[in-house]
This record gives C-alpha cells, sequence and structure tokens, in this order.
C-alpha cells in the first residue's frame, strides 16, 4: 500500500529505508563476488560490463521500488520535485552502503571474512577512480535516482517502452555473446538496438492488434497459411540454432533433454500430483541400459552389440518397468511421504551403480565409455549441432503425447487425483492404474532422455546421476508453471539455458536458483507460463478478496 | 431380495476397531438414514460400504451379489456413487467439469447429457453457476454440487454423508426436500447424518449407531416416538 503523505512535508523515511534495503542487496552481490566475476563480460564493448549492468539495475530497480512505495508513481505534476527528490534520495542511498564498503575496506583488511572483496571490485566500484571516486560513487547515485524519478514525467506506456529496451540489451547481450563467440555489442549498435526494441515496445500492442485485425479478416484459407507460416518461421529458427557453432549446440542440447525431463516430470507432478524427488532415477537407468546395451566395453552379455536405434527401446521399457516398480509401493503415500520414498529411491539408484556389487556388470565407479553416438543411414550424429536435432525431434514427440495426454480420459483422472484422491477414487477412477500410468509414462521420457544423454556424452559415470538433477527438473517445472507445457520449455531455457551461457556465476547458480524459485512463489506462484486454469483461479482468488 | 445387505461387518483402522459387526439393509426405492453421535461408525460404514475401506469380517452384498472385496472403482461401476462427506468438490474445475468428472465410470454420452439435464433440473443454480469454478461456490452451492456429482454417476444407490453439515437451517430444508425428489425419482439412497430430526423426516426407516454397532432399527416414524432417540438425538425430554 503506498503510504499516504502530506502535501507540504516530504517524508524522508521512506526513500531511505527502500534504499538502504537495495543498497543491502548491492553490498550482498558485491561481497559474494557477483558484480566483479560478471564484470568481465561486457554488455558493449568498452563502455559498460555485465556486472555494471547489473549494480545500474540494483539501482534503479530500488529508486522504481522507493517511488512506488511513497506514492508518486501515480501522482499528477504537483509533486514533481518531491517525486524527483524521492528518486534521488533512494538512489544516494544505494551508493551510500557501496561507498561505505570501499571506505572501510580502504581501512580495514576485509578479506580475511569476505574473500570477493577485492581492490578491483572498489576500483570497480568507484567508477574507477578508487578512494577519490567515493564522491562521483554518491554523485551519481543521487543523480541516476533523479534521471529515474524524471522517467516517471513521461508517459506510462514510454517509460514502460524504455523500461523493456533498456532490460532486454544486457540479456540479449549475453545471448549474442554466447552463440557469436567473441562478437559483442558495439555502442552505436546497442542504441540501435535500444531504439527498434523501445519503438517495438511502444507500439507492440498496436501492431499486434493491427495485425489479428487483418487476419481476422482474412479467409479461413488465408488464415491457415498465416498460422502455418508462422509455425513454420519459429520452426526454422529452431533448427538454424546449432548453425551458430559447437558450444551454443552443447548448450542447447543439455536444454533439450532438460525439457524431455521435465515434460515426463511434468505428467507426474503437474498432472498427477504425484511428488516424485527421484526422477532422476529413470534418467540414470535409461542411460545405464543404453550404454551397457551399446557399449563395446560391456562383454557379459556376450557378443551382442545394439545400435542406438535397436538398444533405444530397450532404454525407454527399462525406465518404464522401473517406474511401475517404483509406483507399487508407494501407491498409497501421499505429498510429504512420497517425497521422501521417492527421494530416497533416487538415492538408492545412483548408490547401486556406484557399488562394487553391480561393478562387473556397469562399470561402478568407472562407469561406461565408449557408447556409440547415433548413426542414421550412414551419416553419424558425432556433434551437438547434429544430436540437437535428435534432440528437438524427441522433444516434439514428448511433447505431442503430453499434451494428448492431458486432455484425454486419462487425463482427467489424473486432475481428479491431484484435486482429490479419495473423491477421485469415489467417481470411480481406478486409482492403481491411473497413479502408475503416470509414473510409467514420465519415467519413459526421462529414460528417453537418458539414453541419448548416454549417447551425447559417449561415458557416463554414477555422479552425473546426483539429485540435483531431480531438483533441477522439478525447479524448472515450477519456474515455467506447473502443469504447462510451454512452461516447461521456457522453465528450462531459464533454468538450464542460461546457467550454461552465464558460466562465470557457475558458483553462484545454487544461489541465483534459491533466489529465483523464492521470488516466484512470492510474486507469480503460477510460474511464468502458466496453464489457463491456474491463471484463472489464482485470478479469481484475488478478485474474490 | 434386499439391494443392499450388510452383513455382522467389522472393520478396523489399523488396530482400532470402528465397526464391530454392522448389519443393514436397503430395500429398493427406500430412503434409510444411520443416525448417531460422533465417531459411531456412520461414515466409516458408508466408506466401506464403497470398498474405500475393506471389511476383515462380514458380508456386503449389493443384488445379492458380494461387492466386499472389490475396489472402489468396480463398485461404482455396480451403481453405487457416495457424495462424500465436506462436500469436497474439485475446487480447481468449473462445476460443468466436476459433473462430468462423476460420470467418469460412464460411457454413454446420451445419458451423461440426460442426467445433466436431470441435475440442472433439481438444482437451478448450478446452472446458472455452469462455468464458475467450484472453489468460488458458497457452502450449500458446494453441497448441491456434491450431489449432483454422484448423481452423474445414474446410481442405483446413493450414499449421502452429511449433508446438512455446515448448512444455514433454510439451505438445510432446501437440501433435504431434494433428497425426497432424488428418491422419487427412483434412486435408493443412504443417508448418513447428525441432524436426526431431519434425517428421520426423510427417511422411510433408520438405524442408530453406537461406537460401531447398531443399537436401534425401526421405521422412521417410530424412532422418531422412541424415547431413547428422542432424549439423545432428538434433544426432546
Amino acid at each position: 500500500m503506498p503510504a499516504i503523505h502530506s502535501e507540504t512535508r516530504f517524508d524522508w523515511s521512506q526513500p531511505v529505508k527502500t534504499g538502504l534495503l537495495g543498497g543491502v542487496a548491492a553490498l550482498l552481490l558485491s561481497l559474494i563476488g557477483v558484480i566483479e566475476a560478471s564484470h568481465a563480460r561486457p554488455v558493449i564493448s568498452g563502455i559498460i560490463s555485465l556486472g555494471q549492468a547489473l549494480l545500474l539495475i540494483v539501482f534503479v530497480l530500488t529508486c522504481v521500488a522507493a517511488i512506488r512505495r511513497a506514492g508518486y508513481a501515480r501522482q499528477e505534476t504537483s509533486s514533481r520535485g518531491r517525486l524527483l527528490l524521492c528518486g534521488g534520495v533512494a538512489g544516494l542511498m544505494v551508493s551510500v552502503a557501496l561507498a561505505a564498503l570501499v571506505l572501510i575496506g580502504n581501512v580495514v583488511n576485509l578479506r580475511a571474512v569476505f574473500i570477493k572483496a577485492s581492490p578491483e571490485l572498489y576500483h570497480l566500484l568507484t567508477l574507477g577512480l578508487d578512494t577519490g571516486g567515493v564522491l562521483a560513487l554518491l554523485m551519481s547515485g543521487f543523480l541516476l535516482g533523479i534521471v529515474v524519478g524524471a522517467t516517471y514525467l513521461l508517459p506510462a506506456r514510454l517509460r514502460r517502452a524504455i523500461a523493456m529496451a533498456l532490460g532486454a540489451i544486457p540479456l540479449l547481450a549475453v545471448l549474442y555473446g554466447a552463440f557469436f563467440p567473441g562478437r559483442r555489442f558495439t555502442l552505436p549498435g546497442a542504441l540501435a538496438l535500444f531504439v527498434v526494441l523501445s519503438a517495438g515496445s511502444y507500439w507492440g500492442g498496436d501492431i499486434r492488434s493491427l495485425v489479428k485485425q487483418r487476419v481476422a479478416s482474412l479467409p479461413p484459407a488465408g488464415q491457415r497459411v498465416y498460422k502455418i507460416a508462422l509455425w513454420a518461421l519459429v520452426a526454422l529458427l529452431v533448427l538454424l540454432l546449432p548453425t551458430t557453432g559447437s558450444y551454443p549446440s552443447q548448450m542447447l542440447d543439455l536444454v533439450g533433454l532438460y525439457i524431455l525431463m521435465g515434460l515426463g516430470l511434468n505428467i507426474v507432478v503437474g498432472f498427477a500430483g504425484l511428488l516424485d524427488l527421484g526422477y532422476v532415477a529413470f534418467f540414470a537407468i535409461g542411460a545405464y541400459t543404453q550404454a551397457v546395451l551399446t557399449s563395446p566395453e560391456i562383454r557379459w552379455l556376450g557378443e551382442v552389440r545394439l545400435t542406438f536405434w535397436e538398444a533405444l527401446p530397450f532404454s525407454v521399457l527399462m525406465a518404464t518397468l522401473a517406474g511401475v516398480i517404483l509406483g507399487i509401493p508407494v501407491l498409497r503415500m501421499r505429498g510429504d511421504y512420497l517425497a521422501i520414498v521417492t527421494l530416497g529411491f533416487g538415492e538408492i539408484i545412483r548408490i547401486v551403480a556406484l557399488s562394487d556389487w553391480l561393478k562387473p556388470y556397469i562399470g561402478g565407479s568407472n562407469g561406461i565409455t565408449r557408447i556409440p553416438k547415433p548413426v542414421i543411414g550412414g551419416w553419424e550424429l558425432a556433434t551437438p549441432g547434429r544430436l540437437y536435432y535428435l534432440i528437438i525431434a524427441g522433444c516434439l514427440l514428448a511433447a505431442v503425447i503430453a499434451a494428448r495426454l492431458k486432455h484425454s480420459r486419462l487425463g482427467r483422472a489424473w486432475m481428479a487425483i491431484r484435486e482429490d484422491e479419495d473423491v477421485a477414487q469415489a467417481m470411480g477412477i481406478d486409482l492403481v492404474r491411473t497413479k502408475l500410468l503416470a509414473f510409467a509414462t514420465g519415467a519413459a521420457f526421462s529414460g528417453l532422455s537418458g539414453a541419448i544423454f548416454a549417447a551425447m556424452i559417449t561415458s557416463i559415470y554414477p555422479h552425473s546421476f546426483h539429485l540435483l538433477v531431480s531438483i533441477n527438473t522439478l525447479g524448472l517445472i515450477i519456474v515455467g508453471g506447473m502443469g504447462s507445457i510451454p512452461g516447461v520449455i521456457l522453465g528450462s531455457l531459464a533454468l538450464v539455458g542460461l546457467p550454461e551461457i552465464l558460466r562465470e556465476f557457475s558458483e553462484y547458480r545454487l544461489l541465483i536458483y534459491g533466489v529465483a524459485l523464492v521470488y516466484m512463489m512470492l510474486v507469480r506462484p503460477e510460474g511464468l507460463l502458466p496453464e489457463a486454469r491456474r491463471k484463472l483461479e489464482l485470478h479469481e482468488a484475488e478478485a474474490a478478496e | 431380495m434386499a439391494l443392499l445387505e450388510l452383513n455382522n461387518v467389522h472393520t478396523y483402522y489399523g488396530a482400532i476397531h470402528a465397526l464391530k459387526g454392522i448389519t443393514i439393509h436397503v430395500e429398493e426405492g427406500e430412503i434409510v438414514t444411520l443416525i448417531g453421535a460422533n465417531g459411531a461408525g456412520k461414515s466409516t460404514t458408508l466408506n466401506t460400504i464403497c470398498g474405500i475401506l475393506h471389511p476383515r469380517e462380514g458380508t456386503i452384498y449389493l443384488d445379492g451379489e458380494p461387492i466386499h472385496g472389490l475396489p472402489p472403482h468396480e463398485i461404482v461401476g455396480r451403481g453405487v456413487a457416495q457424495a462424500p462427506e465436506g462436500r469436497r468438490v474439485f475446487g480447481r474445475l468449473n462445476v460443468v467439469e466436476n459433473l462430468e468428472m462423476g460420470a467418469f465410470a460412464r460411457k454413454d454420452k446420451d445419458g451423461i447429457r440426460r442426467d445433466m439435464e436431470r441435475v440442472f433440473a433439481l438444482f437451478p443454480r448450478l446452472k446458472e453457476r455452469a462455468k464458475q469454478l467450484a472453489g468460488t461456490l458458497s457452502g450449500g452451492e458446494q453441497q448441491m454440487l456434491a450431489i449432483g456429482r454422484s448423481l452423474m454417476a445414474n446410481p442405483r444407490l446413493l450414499l449421502l454423508d452429511e449433508p446438512s453439515m455446515g448448512l444455514a437451517p433454510i439451505l438445510v430444508e432446501a437440501i433435504f426436500e431434494t433428497i425426497r425428489q432424488i428418491n422419487a425419482q427412483g434412486t435408493t439412497i443412504l443417508l448418513v447424518e447428525q441432524n436426526a430430526l431431519m434425517a428421520l423426516s426423510v427417511a422411510h426407516r433408520g438405524y442408530v449407531l453406537e461406537t460401531g454397532t447398531v443399537v436401534l432399527h425401526d421405521t422412521a416414524a417410530a424412532l422418531r416416538e422412541n424415547e431413547l432417540v428422542r432424549k439423545a438425538y432428538l434433544g426432546i425430554e
């Protein structure tokens, strides 16, 4: 709720408090080393680094929060001065926090506790001017706040367009750098991009409604052509992505494998509401089956050595069977109990794979190597770029199956179980069959993913099948939107793709995950691309309040 | 032959002996009520009939065929539907989807459409709210939906568990009037109720349960006059 403030007096406490909170955030980012680590990556070549951009984002968000909380965001011109002052004070407070760090750091050696409090960090924070730059830091924080405040004098639509474009540029710069290694945005390029993005965002709604109108006025055949053309364009883009290089392809392959797993886990957790924390087990079983059947290292099966394609059905089948086998004992369990048992199952599979007991068969800690790549008609899918097409095909198949299942009779039974198991049973739904089918389908997708994974990296070890894989998969479903198929794709891009691109953040990966999950739960519990139903439900609940 | 017959049914929750030899029967076309205090075993009896709980001893016959070993979905398939205690509608589904879920075990599309019309005729309020999410309905509407949903299975025997619970007196009257209508249309009803006065006013016969055993069995009219029932359940000295 915006604070009610008198017309005559400026309320200092509000922007100071908000500003200090922002300052704490900026301090945290600096002291754990995020800012310095991302300083190496340019957003605009020679002008601004990602680290600086992150600091700027903290500044801007703090000022925006202060202005909104104080209620200036909706004020008319009468309080123009107070609006600017509010932004300025908030920006100044962030600077004060950072300046305090620099000053203290110059007197006391903070590195005993905060190993990342390096001279380089201070150099960066003081705009390259070191101790003398403290004043510059304070000044620029204040001015930045005023500038942010001034944007509130612009029409709301223009302000939003500018904010959109400014926010998108660092993200696009990072993606550009990842897909075209060595290339980076230049100042003129970035400026042009900014103009295009803000114009697009400003007129975006108009353009969209105009296109919609035009399309709606087309004859049905024309509409179909339009739709097909649109999908063809998307498909072309998706197919062209790996041509940008080997590293981006590798990243996309991993994203694709997680999409496959996400689609499967989404059936178990999102559709049927069965919280499975040991999902990695089926991924592991798919991968190990594939490896055992295809690797020349494995001799105990005799001289039988299958190709990728011959082994694939067995891998999926084994994972599916494992899904049923895990499903049977947990049929009567619900909620937390189910989560704990499945968690245990996932660990058991990994530990068994690691054990000496099965070492003669699956290699123990030495894993299985020399797993052959898939071959299609003499064409070996040897590079990440080629494997990408196989993975895309798998994802497409899984997405179609998941979408069809969702609206089937079985899908409705899953939904009923998720909502209320007892009542579902009283409606005549066969709990045993319905639950086992959910586990089995989910496991099949995961097994497929695992089999491709084995062929992709050609050697597998027990430690590839860590609990974290299950957690990541669950995380991407939650972030994308529980039960939503497009959500799985977006969630996978965001939670698997981005961290792969931002490798300098790898040590903060879990931290960022945690922050992202907490933030999502607080601000957007339905996920990024929720199912229509979920959105409706939350929306109706809000309307009822 | 009775439509439903329970002979000496014993049901346990783990080590707790919840039903200690219940013997009741329900004839075709009747409304039979089970009344009793909390913990007397009324809901347990219903859950045992629909197969959510299994009797450790005793038999349950539907139309002369044993059903006490069957899983719940098969019992639903044989024409027994339950409106569970506490309403428990699917909150995230709308009214029509809830009703469709009630017909899950059926495949005759025409029959399902007819029964949907029947439910809407019994509860015009549900028709007005057809596209509303069930979770946002009022308590009375949710109870209507829960009963309507169980009717969608086109049951021969309808099990109603505390339909008056938590409802305003005027709604209770309306719900019981509808129960009478449903029965008049040919559905046999086994009604569990704490509101003994209401239950005995619609039922033909009644059983009084105490701590897992039947202590009294008579026609509803006779039970209303019974000294013990008047004191213990109707609150009349």
